[in-house]
């Protein structure tokens, strides 16, 4: 793993000598005393768009929500590692998970737009349940549903429920809400597995816009969009009975044209997973 | 001409073939559907034809009226020389404000007990808690009316007191007389203890219920225990909550004999607000209190009342099923 990490330095050294705005340090996860997830170490570098992928159960998910401090929340979780967020370990001991939460902010698998609020409303929803408040309410709706690319589709009628969008357009909600906190980094767990592919393009293409101003992590299933969207991307794998851990991890490009390691080169070119 | 005709689409019939098990099945279902009706309606049928001799007399004013007078038990019409009056605002009032007081009292109590259970206790100790609850709704009421009488009114009295002295500038806590024994605010005490057992056990399972994605969601956008509680929680079971205070409405404007302990009824003058005044009103208690020495006339009158009751409680409940499907419109 270390090796791989080396090689990739001198492949495109560029993008991995820049100061990480996200750094994963030797992260072990544990369910109920059960290790899932061993080892993991993974840089961030600022702007850029980093897809995981690796079979089901690997453990991709579970290592995203360790960025953001949503791990902790499952019951029977635990974990040890670091993970230095501007330099600073978020799991450091004066920290508190909630002001991590609002500085990385992240989109799930299921569109998951609160049903009981208006789509104005729930772009602002991250605000009110923080306790922040902004001068231009407006202004803020708008751009953060612009940058979602969502705006013509939704701006006449803010005021009505967001169960009455669609599920690709319930996404970009969910992106715009999570904007509306300026996150610095999003991480997106699959975002797109629920949806068909007309919205998956959109969503693709919004990741793209957004990577200009802000570091992206996302989970996928799918190798050719992780090719389509990212910078560099993470092999997450599991054997049997081991906890999952990174196979190899590089720039994009030369993992999937010249992967290191044989199980990349099958993972990639679907013979397993 | 004929042809085009001919040609034009027409929406086909669909014959529907029910099997013999769906068929029975149905028939069952029909007939338990109407059974239930049935009983409806002949229980008001009955109460109505009891209650006519007096609403005949009365009329509406039997409904606007304040007093419960017996007089010799005749009508004028039957060449009574001291003719009853009765008018029943004051109990019909009453059961309103005591089941106001005792919601207002159990619901936020019933919440936070849900809510504690839901998100806060240890899911070890939850079974327990749970069970007590139940225990507490399998309590019967005339157990409820003597712990009213004998332990909560000479306490709840010294808290009336305090109430008085320290908030009488709010109306409701103002009283003519400072006699603080049997009032609504101890009725609604008792009334609230009983139905926040209701709250509480609807309440949980509604909360249950929230999506854990849009717990995940509020929590990765910055939410504290607090706000998602307030901010996703609530106004998810906003329906379901309603629903539950209006079983508990249902059960308090219901109670007879606990109310009965601890409520002193007036029948001649209407206590609109003043809850901690010895004097206030209930229909169930009125008929418990009134039924055992009444004459022929007096138990018409009383089943007059009751048939008020039925309607107020279902008012109640219809106004509930508005609120709940109210709120399910709007996600």
């Amino acid at each position: 793993m270390e090796a791989s990490i080396d090689t990739a330095t001198v492949q495109d050294g560029q993008l991995l000598t820049d100061v990480a705005h996200l750094e994963a340090r030797n992260i072990n996860v544990w369910f109920s005393g059960k290790h899932v997830l061993s080892d993991v170490n993974l840089r961030f570098p600022k702007n850029s768009v980093t897809a995981l992928i690796g079979p089901s159960g690997c453990g991709k998910s579970t290592f995203i929500r360790t960025l953001d401090r949503m791990h902790e929340l499952i019951p029977g979780a635990q974990l040890s590692g670091e993970v230095l967020f501007n330099g600073k370990n978020i799991y450091g001991p004066a920290v508190d998970p909630i002001e991590v939460r609002l500085g990385i902010g992240m989109v799930f698998q299921k569109p998951n737009p609160f049903p009981t609020m208006t789509i104005r409303q729930n772009v602002l929803s991250g605000l009110k349940l923080s306790g922040r408040r902004v001068r231009d309410e407006d202004s803020l709706v708008e751009s953060c549903i612009t940058r979602a690319s969502l705006w013509p589709e939704v701006k006449d009628r803010l005021d009505s429920s967001a169960g009455s969008l669609s599920g690709g357009q319930q996404q970009r909600l969910c992106i715009a809400r999570s904007l509306a906190l300026d996150p610095e980094v999003l991480l997106m767990d699959e975002p797109c597995s629920a949806l068909d592919p007309g919205s998956t393009r959109r969503i693709e293409a919004t990741i793209r816009e957004l990577s200009e101003s802000m570091t992206i992590v996302i989970v996928t299933h799918n190798m050719q969009q992780a090719q389509r969207v990212s910078d560099q991307t993470a092999f997450f794998l599991s054997e049997e009975g081991e906890p999952g851990c990174v196979v190899e991890f590089g720039p994009t490009d030369s993992l999937f044209s010249a992967p290191n390691d044989p199980r990349t080169e099958d993972y990639v070119n679907g013979r397993f997973g | 001409m004929t042809s085009s005709l001919d040609l034009e689409p027409k929406p086909a019939v669909i014959h529907i073939v029910r099997t013999r098990g769906d068929r029975i099945f149905r028939g069952i279902l029909i007939v338990g559907g109407l059974i239930s009706f049935l009983v409806l309606a002949g229980i008001f049928g009955y109460l109505a034809q009891s209650a006519a001799p007096i609403l005949k007399a009365f009329g509406f004013q039997f409904f606007t009226d304040s007093s419960w007078y017996v007089g010799d038990g005749l009508l004028p019409s039957e060449g009574s020389m001291d003719p009853p009056i009765f008018g029943i605002l004051p109990m019909l009032w009453g059961s309103v404000l005591i089941a106001i007081i005792s919601v207002g009292i159990a619901l936020p109590l019933g919440v936070g007990i849900a809510l504690s259970i839901v998100y806060l206790i240890p899911k070890r100790a939850v079974f327990g808690l749970t069970v007590f609850i139940d225990l507490i709704a399998a309590i019967p009421s005339i157990i409820f009316g003597l712990w009213g009488f004998f332990v909560l009114i000479p306490h709840g009295v010294l808290w009336s007191a305090w109430l008085n002295e320290k908030l009488a500038f709010i109306p409701i806590f103002n009283v003519e007389f400072p006699a603080f024994e049997q009032s609504p605010f101890m009725a609604g005490l008792v009334l609230a203890i009983m139905i926040t057992p209701i709250v509480a056990v609807v309440s949980r399972q509604i909360f249950s219920l929230v999506p854990p994605e849009l717990i995940n969601a509020a929590q990765a956008l910055g939410g504290s225990r607090w706000t998602i509680i307030r901010d996703v929680v609530l106004p998810f079971s906003k329906g379901g909550i309603v629903g539950g205070a209006m079983l508990g409405i249902g059960r308090a404007l219901g109670e007879t004999v606990a109310v009965f302990f601890v409520l002193q009824l007036f029948f001649d003058e209407v206590n609109w607000y003043r809850i901690l005044e010895s004097s206030g009103g209930s229909v169930a208690s009125l008929i418990i209190a009134k039924f055992g020495e009444a004459s022929p006339l007096e138990v018409s009158a009383l089943f007059a009342a009751g048939l008020a009751l039925f309607v107020v409680t279902l008012l109640a409940n219809a106004a509930a099923a508005v609120l709940v499907n109210s709120s399910k419109g709007k996600k």
